[in-house]
């Protein structure tokens, strides 16, 4: 729809507390928050602590817990909270019409970043 | 002398201003300049709608027969001809000619502009599925869409309105008033999700049931029904069917950019305007709903009167700019007070001030950011809506009154009140403290000098703040204020930092106030967080699933990775994967399976466990199902090795082939497993069986074991092989195998009621003391079997192959990517 800004696809298909998974060919993978108030975010899918996937830890408030070592990590600013020290990198977000959109710069690797990335639906497991 | 004749009306002709769009916007920026400069313009304004300017947000009362059309217009025909402002209505503007300076109408009528303003608004968003077009099918946007609404509502019947959010419960309000049987499907699972939190959200879909409504959450419409070429009701995503006779679709609005965006105008969501709502075309203005602002889109009413001031101010007086809007909402529904602002996200520097009273129906919550107040919700009492409003826009330090806001205007105003310990010093001795047991601050204050020096002591002494909570913090300050800061002693650990109660306290009260939902409970218990965290969210919800089996719907959201997947994570994010092997025996068929999913799913390792199972590890989480498909297919359930439940039953060969061996423990085990698998329970729980005292199964290190001797069984509890090892303690001896079970049953299910969440067997029995334990199950002879019916009632809705649901593709989203992203090589035709 608008070249800046890539839809990823309906607002529904998150449930609120939860977060859905988006791997990206050549990048990191992308979870995609969606908060219990309904707000969505987009963080890399790594925890700054181990690598835990995020995408799998309980969302509450606006920050998740990393399913491996229970880390907190806000939505927001993809920092460690509490006594715990590191930063996940943050995907910009805007949801338009009830549709996701993830900045299209932020998500294609450096080199990629001439080809314009394109959204492949996921094979229903 | 005389002054020279002022000839500037006659010298300069008028100004030409067409206005596109006869709505609020439109007429409110036109209002606005004539203030200003009543000379300056002449203007044409051409509207769709074949009437005068009407109020838009008072057609909600106009559905609820609270208003008439008559009382809610804005500017009569008088307006427009005493300002001399021509009115094109009925007939919409279908084209912009730039070149030339004019619009052109659908009539085909032609006006020239010097200046012209674009004040599309915005249109209803109508969500394409089958039928959206169906006659019946309305939106709720103008006086059209009301008048279809009343003449269905004159013939009775059901209505749906798609669309939970302030619109479509404004127009499920009013049909609701007009007779018909409303129901609201809502694709979220918490009603008007972008104002409220989840909190308020319950609180509102509580009320709203009461009144009669059906609201749907999490309600996904795939297609109208059609009857005779009319609507006849909405079919969901998941199969149901619902009957209507009228549906309206309320699911939110688009700015109507078409007409800017054809005569080749900027244009974003919305049309793109600067702080003084010019366009990229320096003679062409736009304000409303149609206008996208620093990345802004509004649509609410008092953005519009900000724009329409910058819109007048810029064009024909001192330019003074639109900043953007702080925006509030209330729901327009009679009786119901609901009022939220500003942005209620939260996050790491935000600092939540929550309040519950659950006896008045009353939930705030007001968000603090560095020493500023940036949003609020409030529920069931409005009235300091307005104050916090304008502290939120006026953007005033409120650090001197923080401890007091949430209290309201009247309480944090109050000069030397706005300190809490000393607004409570006030208050005399007959003051009632805590409504739910009638204890007066005499009554909390003798308590305390009668030796009560905790939160906790208070409770049990005289019960003040032991219901609901919400006077916890009253007691503390009068805690603060009888003995000094230092001298409160601080009482049993709460359930965490979300609460005041204990584990046990929220055990007790969940059961003595029938709470049945995590919302519930939090309201009802007054959380001083919107949703919990990740420690509280899991207590809970295994908290209530013990309470209410069969009842109670089990939150997966609150759940921790292993269980919501159903497989141990590992390091590396990739699961893995134990299938059930009743009391540690196996054979050909499920070996085969095992090995052929291994090789299926290049898992990296089988492992045995230190439980007699057989473990595969590295399965990505997309192929889980299918890895359960093909062991389901073989004969095998889920192991639960990823559980707070019932872990395994290890077990020794026993009689049948151990020269040792006293009893039938491998048979005993397997009995003692189908018992029990699928339970949740507060922490994993271990079992075993050995044949004799020789304890292969190394029974006296399990949650539960039986060692068999010649006369009977002896049963352990408490063990545990963890960081501290720990034997077991005797429990008693029995002399048959159906007396072993049903105490084990019986056993478990105490466990299950009694222990805190996390808290294996072991701490527990050392917390609570071995003879509590046989106190509990043997001094009434009725306990045994009363727990163990209890626990067989549980299982009953328990025993369900969680695996084999998701093989057959339940919750499938929780095992797919949403989609995937890969660098397009563009290529070229050759």
């Amino acid at each position: 729809m608008i070249g800046e800004w890539l839809d990823i696809g309906p607002t529904g298909q998150i449930e609120p507390g939860t977060a859905r998974t988006l791997p990206v060919e050549g990048g990191e993978e992308i979870a995609v928050f969606h908060t219990m108030r309904g707000e969505f975010y987009a963080l890399v899918n790594k925890c700054p602590h181990k690598q835990g996937p995020l995408s799998q830890g309980i969302v509450h408030g606006d920050s998740v817990s990393c399913p491996l070592h229970n880390w907190r990590i806000s939505l927001k600013s993809g920092q460690a909270l509490g006594e715990d020290k590191g930063c996940t990198p943050t995907i910009p977000l805007r949801v338009d019409a009830e549709r996701i959109y993830l900045l299209r710069s932020a998500v294609v690797p450096g080199e990629a970043a001439g080809n314009l990335p394109a959204l492949t639906p996921a094979v229903a497991a | 002398m005389n002054a020279p004749p002022d000839f500037s009306g006659a010298a300069t002709p008028r100004e030409r201003l067409v206005v596109i769009g006869n709505g609020m916007a439109g007429c409110r920026a036109i209002e606005e300049i004539i203030e200003r400069d009543p000379d300056r313009f002449d203007v044409v304004i051409f509207g769709a709608e074949p009437r005068v300017n009407y109020n838009r947000i008072m057609l909600s009362p106009v559905l609820a027969g609270e208003k008439t059309f008559d009382e809610i217009v804005i500017n009569g025909p008088e307006w427009y001809k005493d300002n001399g402002i021509m009115l094109v209505s009925g007939d919409p503007v279908v084209h912009v000619d730039r070149q030339a300076q004019q619009v052109v109408a659908r009539s085909g009528r032609v006006e020239s502009y010097d200046r012209l303003l674009i004040a599309t608004g915005s249109d209803p968003f109508v969500i394409p599925v089958a039928g959206h077009d169906l006659p019946g099918v309305v939106t709720f946007r103008d006086l059209d869409d009301v008048e279809k609404m009343l003449s269905a509502a004159d013939a009775g019947g059901s209505a749906i309105v798609i669309g939970g959010g302030l619109l479509g419960l404004e127009a499920a309000h009013g049909l609701s008033l007009r007779g018909m049987q409303v129901t609201v499907l809502h694709l979220m699972p918490s009603l008007m999700e972008r104002q409220l939190d989840e909190a308020a959200g319950w609180l509102l879909k509580t009320e709203l049931e009461r009144r009669g409504q059906t609201i749907l959450t999490g309600a996904d419409t795939e297609a109208m029904i059609e009857n005779d070429g009319h609507v006849a009701g909405v079919r969901l995503k998941d199969g149901r069917e619902i009957p209507a006779d009228i549906v309206v679709m309320a699911v939110g609005i688009r700015p109507n950019i078409a007409l800017a965006k054809s005569a080749g105008l900027e244009v974003g969501r919305g049309i793109v305007v600067d702080d003084h709502m010019v366009t990229s075309d320096p003679a062409i203005l736009s304000v409303g709903e149609c206008v996208e602002h620093r990345g802004a889109c509004y649509g609410l009413v008092a953005p519009l009167w900000e724009m329409c001031r910058a819109l007048a101010d810029g064009l024909v007086a001192d330019p003074t700019g639109y900043a953007g809007s702080v925006t509030s909402t209330k729901l327009k529904v009679s009786g119901i007070d609901l009022f939220s602002a500003g942005d209620f996200s939260g996050g790491d520097d935000c600092e939540d001030i929550v309040m519950r009273d659950a006896s008045r129906g009353v939930y705030k919550r007001v968000i603090v950011k560095d020493g500023k107040l940036v949003g609020a919700v409030l529920y069931g009492d409005t009235s300091d809506g307005n104050w916090y409003f304008d502290l939120l826009k006026r953007g005033e330090d409120v650090s001197d009154i923080r401890e007091a806001l949430i209290f309201g205007q009247a309480f944090a105003s109050g000069g030397a009140l706005a300190d809490p310990d000393a607004a409570v010093a006030a208050l005399s001795d007959d003051a009632e403290i805590c409504g739910c047991n009638g204890v007066s601050k005499g009554q909390v204050v003798g308590c305390i000098a009668g030796g009560a020096h905790s939160v906790d002591a208070v409770r049990s002494t005289c019960k003040a703040s032991a219901s609901c909570g919400s006077c916890t913090n009253l007691v503390e300050a009068l805690l603060t204020i009888s003995l000094g800061e230092d001298a409160v002693e601080s009482g049993p650990k709460t359930l965490c930092k979300c609460t005041s109660f204990t584990h046990d306290d929220v055990r007790r009260l969940i059961l003595e106030k029938s709470l049945k939902a995590i919302p519930e409970v939090m309201h009802e218990l007054h959380w001083t967080t919107p949703d919990g965290c990740s420690s509280c969210r899991p207590a809970l919800n295994y908290y209530l699933l013990c309470a209410w089996p069969g009842e109670y719907k089990d939150d997966e959201k609150s759940r921790f990775v292993n269980e919501r997947l159903h497989a141990n994570i590992q390091k590396d994010g990739t699961y893995s994967v134990v299938p059930r092997m009743w009391g540690g025996i196996t054979n050909p068929t499920e070996l085969r399976a095992i090995a052929d999913v291994t090789e299926k799913y290049n898992a990296r390792m089988v492992k045995v466990t230190g439980g007699q199972r057989l473990d595969i590890f590295g399965i990505r989480k997309e192929d889980l199902p299918a890895v359960w498909a093909d062991l389901n297919a073989a004969g095998m359930v889920s192991g639960h090795a990823y559980g707070k439940s019932l872990r395994t039953v290890k077990t020794c060969v026993g009689s049948e082939w151990c020269r040792f061996g006293t009893q039938d423990s491998t048979g005993l085990g397997v009995k003692l497993e189908q018992m029990s698998w699928g339970s949740w329970m507060p922490h994993k729980f271990k079992m075993a069986v050995s044949g004799c005292p020789r304890n292969c199964a190394e029974a006296t290190i399990k949650d539960f074991g039986v060692v068999c001797v010649d006369s009977g069984y002896e049963l352990h509890i408490g063990g545990n092989g963890g960081i501290h090892v720990r034997a077991t303690d005797l429990l008693c001896k029995v002399e048959t195998e159906q007396e072993a079970m049903e105490t084990c049953a019986a056993f478990i299910q105490l466990y299950r009621e009694d222990a805190h969440y996390l808290e294996r067997t072991a701490p527990w029995l050392e917390r609570k003391g071995l003879e509590w334990i046989k106190a509990q199950l043997f001094d009434d002879p009725e306990s045994v079997p009363t727990l163990a019916a209890r626990f067989r009632c549980s299982q009953s809705f328990m025993q369900e192959d969680p695996w084999a649901k998701r093989a057959a593709g339940e919750r499938a989203d929780l095992h797919s990517h949403l989609a995937e992203i890969r660098p397009l090589k563009l290529e070229t035709a050759s």
